[in-house]
């Protein structure tokens, strides 16, 4: 099994005539089963085609044209015109939102968040790669083109999920060379604000059957890890994690943003020290190194399992 | 981005929210006129965007325009925070009987910004929240409702504070969070908000942070209030190493190929992406080695690019070799990569083969990059050498050279 994606999960691509979403909508058509991407949508193109999938000019066309609701939309579109895009999206039903844009204020992304809330739908993003179930599907360029995520991805027992897109195809290509695979992946976005963080999406990898542990990727600025920490010791969670931290030099650097828009330490909580120190209070193993991460994980499980 | 004191004065200035009269100055004779105009006691105060000003003698306290005046010399004399002012701020030495914080920040867990509110103001806001923390307020303001006034009454109130205090506190917070919005604030606070002896309110230091992401949506702002393009207004100014940096990643609009900071090691990084570059450079570090740069390569940026960059890097005084690294690539292609740093050895007469530490970008396009490492004979690692490993092989490399 999987979370929030599986075989028959239906999306479009908003946005789907740009360079960057033609190539995005190959890969995930090429990919395992091929995904069903049941149409995209540009202003202005209606009637066009993209690798054999429809576009239109609405969000509403596209759910006319398919005849019943859409899961799914993976946003493409430039950062002034995201916020249009996701409303419109969630005002058309579609409850499973992965946007790609980079560069959008927070307060659009908190005003698109809310809306989704209020309409039972769910954001991944902004500034991710999207959701990859190994052999399964991809929604979003996790990976890259189907060959080489099929050489990074598994399928598997191992929840991944990653603040840094480059990093989800990373720690799964360790767990895969260890022999682990992955039971879905989520890059959940670098910003400061985003859709779905940790502690929202273990919910879900907790109800997932196929998941056995879960590894993270982390990087100073924000709250989030004390969000999942908070989380764990609350839940009595049946799943061990692993987390990596990346960006500990930058708890010498106050103030100065490195990698992603949400990667600064404003304040003492910011900094990877004291993270680090909250993962392990709630016992969370947090590896020096990636290529730590599948033993440990491992012998997580095990201990649990005896 | 931080605004100096002057300009967040101004914004909430324009909220509708009561200033002292203020003026900005460069010199002693402009301090003189705005004192002038103050016609009281005045206070001088040095525009630099790091705090601790009072403890380094950056606030100064005048009876006289002239003395007002001469502390303006003093002032901008004084470097604060590894920063020379920017000018000097003359501002009325108000008489309050009380001073009150108000703040606005997001809440990135509840994904909603929140009013904070404290009859205790005018010091730190974290200070008074430890050490008495019901006389601090918070509340979440909706995204997608409009605020009418409520909401800052919920928080003042919660403090303790009602009667006509609460009553004329009301407007001047629910400006400040409308202003936090409406300008794409990441931050908005008047500490202190002071109570005069006639009972009136008025704003008396302000802080704002806007997004650097929201800056285009605010030009006409941004531009009255003289604040340049070029302006990054971050902890620290950027040095040239790093300008040329940013000069080199607006060469063209495919991918990235910049991000650049400046450190004194002597190994050059080109690294990529950010989740990668992090990884990398704390791996550089945790192995005894001395980056010269931090960086980041990302969204298949050009040859050329990619060159340049490898050739602002090689060039920095006191790097010996750099360490080409990745985690793995799925939109960048590695022989692009691969093309660019070694153009940029051979263009500045280096040995490719000498130069370049490691290179360890595994993905997209790796045959074809590695047949063209091999050819300039320039050690390479595919993905089963972890990105730790590869940082240790470069450092020992280094340590072996000098």
């Amino acid at each position: 099994m999987s979370i929030l994606v599986g075989a028959n999960t239906t999306f479009i691509v908003q946005g789907i005539t740009g360079r960057e979403a033609v190539n995005l909508t190959r890969e995930c058509l090429d990919y395992g089963a091929g995904a069903k991407v049941v149409g995209g949508v540009t202003p202005g193109r209606l009637g066009r085609e993209v690798h054999g999938v429809p576009v239109f000019d609405t969000v509403e066309q596209a759910v006319a044209h398919h005849g019943a609701p859409i899961d799914g939309s993976v946003v493409t579109v430039p950062p002034a015109f995201t916020k249009d895009a996701v409303f419109e999206a969630i005002e058309n039903g579609i409850k499973l939102i992965v946007i790609v844009t980079e560069r959008i204020p927070r307060r659009d992304v908190a005003q698109m968040v809310e809306l989704a809330s209020a309409n039972d739908a769910r954001i991944i993003g902004p500034n991710c790669l999207g959701i990859i179930v190994p052999d399964v599907i991809k929604m979003g360029g996790i990976g890259g083109p189907a060959k080489d995520a099929a050489k990074a991805y598994t399928p598997g027992s191992i929840g991944v999920i990653s603040r840094s897109g480059g990093m989800t195809t990373e720690m799964s290509s360790t767990l895969t060379a260890a022999g682990m695979g992955q039971s879905t992946a989520v890059s959940i976005g670098g910003d400061a604000i985003i859709g779905s963080s940790y502690a929202e999406l273990m919910p879900l990898f907790e109800a997932d059957e196929a998941t056995e542990g879960i590894v993270i990727y982390t990087e100073p600025g924000g709250r989030m890890e004390a969000q999942l920490a908070q989380w764990v010791a609350e839940n009595n969670s049946r799943l061990p994690i692993v987390a990596f931290m990346a960006g500990r030099f930058m708890d010498e650097m106050p103030g100065m943003s490195f990698g992603h828009a949400g990667t600064i330490v404003e304040g003492k909580e910011d900094t990877a020290t004291e993270k680090i120190a909250r993962l392990a209070e709630a016992g969370i193993t947090v590896a020096e190194e990636i290529s730590e991460i599948p033993a440990l994980i491992q012998a997580k499980i095990d201990e649990r399992k005896s | 981005m931080r605004f100096y004191e002057y300009e967040a004065r101004e914004i909430v200035r324009r909220a509708g929210i009561p200033v002292t009269e203020f003026g900005f100055a460069t010199t002693p004779e402009e301090a003189k006129a705005a004192a002038e105009k103050i016609d009281g006691p005045s206070v001088v105060k040095s525009q630099v965007l790091s705090g601790g000003r009072m403890k380094a003698g950056g606030v100064q306290f005048a009876d006289t325009p002239d003395e007002a005046a001469a502390h303006t010399v003093d002032v901008l004399k004084i470097e604060i925070g590894g920063q020379m002012p920017r000018g000097v701020l003359v501002d009325t030495k108000a008489e309050v009987e009380q001073e009150y914080y108000a703040g606005v920040v997001w809440d990135g867990t509840a994904k909603q910004p929140v009013i904070i509110f404290s009859p205790v103001g005018g010091i730190d806001i974290e200070q008074v929240a430890e050490e008495q923390p019901d006389k601090v307020g918070r509340r979440h303001i909706s995204n997608l409702r409009p605020l009418t006034g409520f909401e800052a009454k919920e928080v003042i109130a919660s403090t303790g504070v009602t009667g006509s205090e609460l009553n004329k506190l009301v407007p001047i917070v629910t400006k400040l969070a409308q202003l936090f919005i409406d300008n794409d604030m990441t931050l908005a606070e008047i500490n202190p908000i002071g109570r005069l002896a006639d009972g009136s309110f008025i704003a008396l230091d302000a802080h704002m942070d806007m997004e650097n992401e929201a800056r285009g949506r605010h030009k006409k702002l941004l531009a009255e209030l003289g604040v340049g393009d070029d302006e990054t207004r971050e902890a620290r100014e950027p040095t040239a190493f790093e300008l040329a940096g940013e000069a080199v990643d607006s060469e063209d609009h495919r991918g990235v190929a910049g991000n650049v900071t400046e450190f004194d090691g002597n190994l050059g990084l080109v690294i990529g992406a950010g989740g990668g570059s992090l990884t990398l450079f704390d791996a550089v570090r945790a192995h005894g080695g001395k980056p010269a740069n931090y960086c980041e390569i990302g969204g298949n940026p050009s040859v050329s690019k990619t060159c340049g960059l490898a050739k602002l890097v090689l060039q920095k005084p006191g790097v010996d070799k750099i360490a080409v690294m990745m985690s793995i690539v799925s939109n960048t292609r590695v022989d692009i990569v691969a093309r660019g740093v070694i153009k940029a050895c051979l263009e500045l007469g280096m040995d490719p083969s000498e130069k370049i530490a490691i290179f360890r970008i595994p993905g997209a396009w790796e045959d074809e990059g590695f047949k063209i490492l091999d050819a300039y004979g320039v050690e390479y690692a595919d993905r089963s050498v972890s990105m730790h490993e590869a940082a240790k092989r470069a450092v020992e490399k280094i340590g072996a050279g000098s």
